[in-house]
């Protein structure tokens, strides 16, 4: 028994810590400073973890020979515990009062040896137990030196001293409980001090490892029961009222954080969730690997559970309340915080996180080429439905084409609907018939007004200079900030000051504020419609912010060359300490079965892994953009309604009309500000896939506080108009955004090489290398033959001429359709006119027109004599051409001329009708009798 | 009322259902006036502002028009089979020149079978609960004109209207009242 237990000295030294750890967890998880102990020791869990795991194995031959049975028992425990901490203690538990009956039953302890020593005692041996598996630890370190790297060792050593000062710390603490316990346990029953003796007597138990980790269980199992039974009892104790309730509370704080490491009670479920949790995020659900875990350097400011599961909310929380004393300082917080942002740095969020196995799980999905897949998808998606969009919204402009003769007319007899009943109904419905028509009075009034072209034009030229100045100016401002920041990075970070270290964001989103309102005060100088200057307004925002993107971007891409270089030395580094390991390895053992180096996943030296990195970036953009929005929104329009609403009780003058005034809903603001919060999603959703998920939740937070801004705070547009309308405009600029910010994403696709250590893509030369990879593979060679004819330049350069003509045909066809379309129209305008016209004779408001009239036959009122009168005009037609031998144009020309000089008095007639029927003559031709005298009236009409 | 939809024309307006339903609304409007006997055609007329208060002539801003325009003596005051004419015209069913020919008697405030400038005013006065400022409806009722008016009198004449609602889309849609 001896020997095995000296053998298994590690790993119950192991199960120890492992102990420790996590009752530490438990007791500190309310605690600030708890919480980064906690997230310290998680990775380090990692390291005990195997190590332990390979000496197990080492062990188990060794143990086979002295085997028992119940070691075998014990052993498969131990292999759970990792797994499944809070069951196996709760089995442990049960069987523990089997063992207080019959405490020598398994013979394992010597827990029956009854001892009256106090607990200072069972403090002093346990340490002096730990300092012998510390010391035995360290022998079985050196035995098993050959196989770790120096670097390795010395960070175990690093641990396994961390490790034991936790302990202490574990250990001082649960003294303190006993003691404080043993206070009110004194006065109390002998049962319960016999309970407390022997639970000491069984942690005390000297230079017996097994037990003393069994022990430790144990005592903490019995205090926790001690505790419970003393609030039970605590009521029928004779002790002032005061300790009573001090002790009371101690005893349930401390039930209440131990429970749950013994897994019973309803701490437990809890504790499960937050292991399960740790082990989730720390990245177990395909292996723990390096990526996925906080480096050793990092560890202290790594993270705290809160922030997992409010990303933004609690930075914003944070940063809101040093917002309000002073903006920019807070916005200086955020900046930093995100920076720190150790754990989600290496979260499920960025692309760092993922491995690069080519397939993963029982369904044999294949992660990388997945990847590449969907983001290419999300982009080809996106690009289809801007398209759809906008062709189905040009569809419906197209309808609206012939509403231009009614206007008003339609809007005056057919804009209120019969049916509504309800008064709320017909509230709305006059509101909206009222706005329909005040934007047709402003259509109308705009239409009326152009007294001054030429002031005009002048003043419209000059905004558009001063805007491009003003552009100009802020492009240049933007320039000259970045080359400052270039400059500012390469010196010592600590000897700058708060401003130079943000200087670009702060300028940005200067720019950003400022801009705007000065571009809409020049626009006023150009007096367009608001729907037309809501476009120019657009457009001029747009470019600001495009500029300040791509200013943006170009610095990215110098900071991802900078990481390249950086990550091609590490990389070197790294090969060349692996080789250096085989080598090794191989020549110590003389095998070539080299196994790779074991090195705790936190240790792992890495690269910078640029693409995480430009998630980060972005991260950081949408973060402070929500928080920007919302600020804005809470001062800009809550405060100041909120102001001028109750101010204007005590004020000199009248805030609600005057100046402050509420503000108005900027449209155009809101949509660019959508429209550009896309556009960051779809660039950033490549580096950082859980942008997409925080995106979603950013959307609809802020849809519903700013309709909650829009209603209460705001006043609508002075002028009114139909904003939708434009709706084209704005797909026209989210598709110009969808493509700007496709470009910079398959650019770093297709031309930088991924980080070697870090993405699904490390390993391979180029990102699509994965296609290529599946293609070569996994694909039926026929396959890959098609590929490469039709990757094949030959069949490209076709492929493109046939689209480019493609489109040249549908161009022209539909332009083709359009003027079909314009001319229709046209005929109608023609029509209607005509009509009109016909009226107006009719009502004889034109006197010359009635006179000429009266002498012709009433065509117009009854066209059947008109056909009759016809065909003498033709006869005259033929009795003056028979003379010729054909009717020829030249001939027809002169016998013209002749008639129009004869009928001279009736040269114009009103052309109110179609030239006549010209179907009439060749079935009269036959009859030949001339009838000069109204011929000559009529002669010119059926030639017109 | 109830569930089922009232279709019925102007020449089918016997049939027997539609018609005891409109005789029992117009019976609840005043049933101390109308007898519940109709079998030998009493003479009764209800009087404008009872019929105005109906709920689905209630929200009308042209409540009071309609129910003068389908009176025979102008007043206002309808007979039973003045009642059912005017929920028939105003039915789905009824063809649209018809409607459009009592459109115009409702928009005719003056009754001088034309449209003139105050006619419009009123309307839109009425459309608008006179939001609008003088000069805007000013604006308005001349752009109006300017629009539908083709014989350059200044004023609609039916035939204008006529012309002008026909080719309007939501004239149908709008001008009907189920019962």
């Amino acid at each position: 028994m001896q020997l095995y237990l000296s053998l298994n000295a590690f790993k119950d030294a192991h199960i120890c810590v492992f102990i420790c750890i996590y009752i530490l967890i438990v007791s500190h998880e309310c605690k600030p400073y708890g919480i980064t102990l906690s997230t310290k020791i998680q990775p380090m869990l990692f390291a005990e973890e195997a190590r332990r795991r390979s000496r197990n194995r080492r062990s188990k031959s060794q143990r086979k020979a002295k085997q028992v049975s119940e070691d075998e028992d014990e052993e498969e425990d131990e292999e759970e515990e990792e797994d499944e901490p809070p069951r196996r203690r709760g089995r442990r538990k049960t069987t523990k009062t089997d063992e207080d009956e019959t405490p020598q039953r398994r013979g394992r302890g010597k827990r029956t040896k009854p001892q009256d020593s106090d607990e200072d005692d069972e403090g002093d041996k346990q340490r002096a137990a730990r300092k012998g598996s510390k010391a035995s630890k360290k022998k079985a370190a050196k035995e098993t030196s050959d196989e770790e790297s120096e670097e390795e060792r010395v960070s175990r050593k690093k641990a396994g001293r961390a490790v034991s000062k936790k302990e202490k710390e574990e250990q001082n603490k649960e003294q303190k409980g006993n003691v404080k316990g043993k206070d009110g346990e004194n006065k109390d029953k002998k049962k319960k001090k016999k309970m407390s003796s022997s639970s000491s007597s069984s942690s005390s138990s000297d230079s017996d490892e097994e037990s003393l980790s069994e022990g430790e269980i144990a005592a903490l199992k019995e205090q926790v029961e001690e505790k419970k039974k003393l609030i039970a009892t605590l009521r029928n104790k004779p002790w002032r009222m005061k300790k009573r309730l001090s002790l009371l509370k101690e005893a349930q704080d401390f039930v209440e954080k131990f429970e749950g490491a013994l897994g019973k009670g309803k701490g437990r479920r809890l504790y499960a969730f937050k292991v399960m949790m740790t082990k989730v995020l720390m990245g177990l659900p395909y292996g723990s690997i390096p990526r996925k875990t906080v480096p050793r350097d990092e560890e202290d400011t790594a993270m705290d559970f809160s922030v997992l599961f409010d990303f933004g909310v609690m930075i914003f929380a944070l940063s809101l309340n040093t917002e309000f004393l002073t903006c920019s300082c807070g916005i200086a917080r955020v900046t930093e915080i995100t920076e720190e942002r150790g754990y989600c740095k290496y979260s499920i969020l960025f692309y760092g996180y993922y491995n690069n196995d080519r397939t993963i799980g029982v369904l044999q999905y294949r992660l990388p080429l997945s990847y590449l897949l969907t983001s290419v998808g999300v982009f080809g998606y996106s690009l289809l439905v801007v398209i759809r969009t906008m062709a189905r919204n040009a569809n419906e402009g197209g309808d609206g084409g012939d509403e231009g003769e009614f206007i008003f007319s339609w809007k005056m007899f057919t804009s209120w609907d019969y049916l509504i009943g309800n008064p709320e109904t017909a509230d709305n419905k006059y509101a909206s018939i009222t706005t329909s028509f005040k934007e047709s009075i402003v259509d109308e009034q705009e239409n009326q007004k152009d007294e001054n072209i030429h002031l005009r034009r002048f003043l419209r030229v000059f905004a558009n200079f001063l805007i491009l100045c003003s552009l100009g100016g802020s492009g240049y401002l933007i320039y000259f900030v970045v080359k400052r920041s270039q400059e500012f990075a390469k010196m010592d970070p600590k000897t700058l000051t708060w401003f130079e270290n943000n200087e670009v964001e702060f300028v940005m989103s200067l720019l950003g504020l400022v801009c705007p309102p000065l571009f809409e005060t020049i626009a006023e100088l150009e007096d367009y419609h608001p729907r037309i200057a809501l476009k120019w307004q657009l457009g001029r925002i747009f470019a600001l912010f495009l500029g300040n993107l791509y200013t943006f971007l170009f610095a990215l891409f110098d900071e991802v060359t900078a990481k390249l270089e950086t990550e091609k030395s590490i990389k070197n580094a790294t090969e060349w300490a692996l080789h250096q390991y085989y080598a090794n390895y191989s020549s110590f053992y003389n095998t070539t079965d080299v196994p790779p180096p074991k090195v705790a996943p936190a240790d792992v030296i890495r690269g910078p892994c640029w693409e995480t990195g430009v998630g980060r970036e972005f991260v950081k953009l949408i973060v402070s953009d929500v928080q920007v929005t919302y600020l804005t929104i809470l001062v800009g329009d809550f405060a100041r309604a909120f102001i001028v609403r109750f101010l204007n009780y005590c004020w000199c003058w009248d805030l609600e009309a005057g100046f402050p005034s509420y503000g108005e809903f900027d449209i155009s603001g809101n949509v660019l500000g959508l429209v550009f919060n896309q556009g960051m999603i779809w660039m950033g959703a490549f580096y950082a896939p859980g942008l997409v998920g925080m995106n979603v939740l950013r959307l609809l937070t802020s849809m519903y506080y700013q309709s909650w801004a829009v209603m209460a705070c705001n006043v609508p547009h002075e002028r009114v108009f139909k904003a939708s309308r434009s709706n084209n405009f704005y797909m026209g600029l989210l598709l110009l955004v969808l493509f700007l910010s496709l470009l910079p994403v398959v650019y770093s696709m297709m031309t930088l090489a991924p980080s070697f250590d870090c993405g699904p893509f490390s390993g391979q030369e180029k990102m699509y290398d994965v296609v290529i990879e599946t293609i070569d593979q996994d694909l039926p060679a026929f396959i890959g033959n098609i590929f490469i004819y039709a990757s094949n330049p030959g069949l490209i350069m076709p492929a493109i001429l046939l689209m480019i003509l493609a489109i040249y045909y549908l161009n022209t066809v539909s332009k083709a359709y359009q003027q079909a379309n314009t001319d229709l129209k046209k005929k109608m305008q023609m029509a209607r006119e005509d009509e009109k016209n016909r009226r107006n004779n009719k009502d004889s408001t034109n006197q010359v027109m009635k006179d000429l009239e009266d002498l012709m036959p009433d065509k117009s009122l009854a066209p059947p004599p008109a056909e009759e009168e016809k065909p003498p005009e033709v006869v005259i037609d033929k009795s003056v051409k028979p003379t010729k031998t054909k009717p020829g144009t030249a001939g027809k020309g002169v016998n013209v001329q002749k008639e129009v000089s004869l009928a001279a008095p009736n040269p114009r007639r009103p052309v109110t009708h179609a030239p006549g029927p010209r179907g009439g003559p060749p079935g009269n031709t036959r009859s030949p009798q001339p009838q000069p005298g109204k011929g000559r009236g009529q002669g010119a009409a059926p030639r017109r | 009322m109830g569930n089922k939809q009232t279709i019925f024309t102007d020449e089918q307006l016997d049939a027997y259902q539609v018609r005891r339903r409109l005789h029992s609304r117009y019976h609840e409007l005043a049933p101390h006036l109308v007898p519940m006997d109709y079998t030998n055609e009493p003479d009764c007329k209800l009087p404008l502002a009872l019929i105005v208060d109906m709920p689905e002539l209630k929200e009308n801003p042209f409540r009071n028009r309609i129910v003068e325009s389908f009176s025979e003596d102008g007043m206002g005051n309808l007979s039973f089979n003045e009642f059912v004419d005017m929920f028939s015209v105003l039915s789905e069913m009824a063809p649209r020149e018809l409607k459009a020919i009592y459109a115009f008697k409702i928009y005719d405030f003056n009754v001088d079978n034309y449209l003139c400038k105050e006619d419009l005013e009123k309307t839109l006065n009425r459309l608008t609960k006179e939001e609008l400022t003088p000069e805007e409806v000013e604006l308005v009722c001349e752009k109006t004109i300017e629009e539908a008016d083709l014989d350059g009198d200044n004023k609609l004449s039916y035939a204008d209207f006529e012309n002008m609602i026909s080719r309007a889309p939501d004239f149908l849609s709008t001008f009907h009242i189920r019962i």
